[in-house]
């Protein structure tokens, strides 16, 4: 058993642990937290693959980004745990159908010889650089799914976005463009004044500084 | 130098074998992180001391000659000071927050090249690996404000990663540019790709001015600074997503933010001013060397922090935003269009 094995063994287990606690544990902002922890030594394993574009990516979009908003979503929100687990029973045997449908699929396409056939990975050396291969595989050989992907993101983005968005009617906000516009002829009017004598109205300087 | 550490290095494997390498890791690791926390505690000093003199004061001066001795009187203070954890607050998620941010502001360094070969690790995706860490960084933010069970310190976190998600989409977007101009996400082959004979005139802040000033004012941002330090917030929000903390614990936001604020300094020295390459290809100049002209370029960044700083007032929320979401991001984003065509013209320098 090399050190290679151990560390896969260990990111392995704690993957299935962290997996296992995500559906488990009772609180929602636990559960993303374990979640966040399963991507975590998901990417320690994909880094044992030497895929490190890929696990560096994980951490980047799923880590950084998406289970931070995700967090920030289901820390604000108010969950009744009671009314959650109501429908338990009912929908356990769709669930769990729907769940042994995934598993075989992943059997069946995992284990299968003829796609794993007489492949064996290659280890490559330190040179290698694993994002231009896949830089240059996607925007080569891949190109239409690639961007055919990319804009039904796009397309899920707008959408989420205009299904969800609601303008209030009370809402205020400044239009900046029209605060930059703004010219110190708009806002201010210089008048001009004959200074007053003072003399005459019997004020000295002395009581002037005074006031 | 570099002799030297080639002939302890071959010695040390045939003295540990195949322990070496951990060894050896462990104190190129040492190397880098204890100088860094030295700075840190330095930092908080010259922050005191240059926010001072801007503002007529002189700052700390009474702890040892010059006020040198202050951050050492400031850690055996805040060492010895009791921690204490709220009542209705998730005890394990609470103490585990100020680990979550120092830690990943030490790890990102490891990447970061400090003379020619003179690095951690010496990593292909290193502006990733980079971008992956500082991302991180966000989640003891959060997970301090939400383990306090505190209205402020949550209103913080709240703050603080709408922030910090905004602003690394213009940052990714101006290292893009950067990796554009030189081909290559290794943090050392980015500083190569500055070399040349024109000297300063060769470094990317040049051809990327607009990505520069991006990248330095989203770093300011991600860091959670002044002006952008509404996840603190002292006026608003008491001290955001921190008010709960004390002893220790709040020592380690503090080393964490100042480590940061080193690191965005490093980032930027490397990818726009090049790192550790002299300003002028002359022979005064190249016989430095090249740790010295990375350091006094992180200072200067550094300056600017603490200028920024005395200078700004805070920011309002929805004008940061404003900025990062309505400004930054089309600015990167045509910048990219800008340098992708102007790199197809034979105008391309650099």
């Amino acid at each position: 058993m090399n050190f290679e094995t151990i560390v896969f063994y260990v990111f392995a287990a704690l993957t299935v642990f962290a997996a296992l606690r995500v559906i488990t544990s009772r609180n929602p902002v636990h559960a993303a937290l374990f979640l966040v922890l399963a991507f975590c030594s998901m990417a320690g394993i994909w880094m044992l693959l030497e895929a490190e574009f890929l696990a560096i990516t994980l951490v980047l979009v799923y880590v950084g980004a998406v289970m931070v908003l995700f967090l920030f979503v289901v820390m604000m929100l108010d969950i009744n745990l009671v009314q959650l687990r109501e429908g338990f029973w009912r929908w356990l045997l769709f669930g769990a159908a729907l769940a042994g449908l995934m598993a075989f699929e992943m059997i069946w396409v995992l284990g299968s010889s003829r796609i794993f056939a007489g492949r064996i990975a290659i280890k490559h050396a330190a040179d290698y650089s694993n994002t231009k291969e896949l830089g240059r595989l996607m925007y080569t050989d891949y190109v239409y799914p690639f961007e055919i992907a990319a804009v039904i993101l796009l397309l899920a983005m707008v959408a989420a976005i205009a299904l969800t968005f609601r303008r209030r009617k009370d809402a205020k906000s400044q239009a900046v463009a029209k605060q930059v516009a703004v010219r110190k002829a708009d806002r201010l009017r210089l008048i001009k004044m004959p200074a007053e004598n003072r003399a005459r109205q019997g004020l000295d300087s002395t009581e002037e500084v005074a006031r | 130098m570099m002799e030297l550490l080639q002939t302890l290095h071959q010695a040390g494997q045939g003295l540990f074998g195949p322990l070496w390498l951990p060894l050896w890791t462990l104190v190129k690791i040492v190397a880098v992180v204890a100088p860094l926390m030295i700075g840190v505690a330095y930092l908080t000093l010259a922050e005191r001391k240059v926010i001072g003199y801007m503002q007529v004061r002189i700052g700390p001066n009474r702890v040892g000659p010059y006020g040198l001795l202050q951050p050492i009187a400031d850690g055996l203070k805040l060492l010895f000071k009791e921690i204490i954890i709220p009542t209705g607050s998730n005890r394990f998620l609470f103490v585990i927050a100020p680990i979550m941010t120092l830690m990943p502001a030490l790890a990102a360094w490891a990447v970061i090249p400090f003379d020619v070969g003179m690095s951690v690790a010496n990593v292909n995706a290193g502006l990733l690996y980079i971008l992956a860490m500082t991302s991180l960084g966000v989640y003891g933010v959060i997970i301090a404000g939400w383990a306090s069970n505190s209205k402020y310190a949550f209103l913080g976190a709240l703050r603080s990663a709408a922030q910090i998600v905004s602003y690394e989409i213009a940052m990714g977007f101006a290292l893009v540019c950067v990796l554009m101009a030189s081909q290559s996400m290794n943090l050392g082959d980015i500083v190569r790709g500055q070399q040349g004979g024109a000297g300063l005139f060769g470094w990317y802040f040049i051809p990327l001015f607009p990505m520069f000033l991006v990248y330095l004012i989203a770093g300011v941002a991600e860091t959670n600074r002044a002006p952008f330090d509404v996840a603190e917030g002292e006026s608003e929000i008491v001290a955001g997503f921190h008010v709960e903390y004390s002893g220790m614990a709040f020592a380690l936001f503090f080393l964490a933010e100042y480590a940061n604020m080193i690191l965005i300094a490093a980032l930027t020295s490397i990818m726009f001013l090049g790192g550790w390459l002299p300003p002028f290809n002359m022979a005064p100049f190249t016989l430095v060397p090249g740790l010295f002209w990375l350091l006094s370029k992180m200072s200067f960044v550094l300056f600017l922090f603490l200028w920024f700083r005395a200078t700004f007032p805070r920011y309002r929320y929805d004008q940061l935003m404003r900025l990062g979401w309505k400004v930054f991001i089309p600015l990167t984003l045509v910048w990219v269009v800008v340098v992708g065509a102007w790199m197809q013209t034979r105008y391309w320098l650099w």
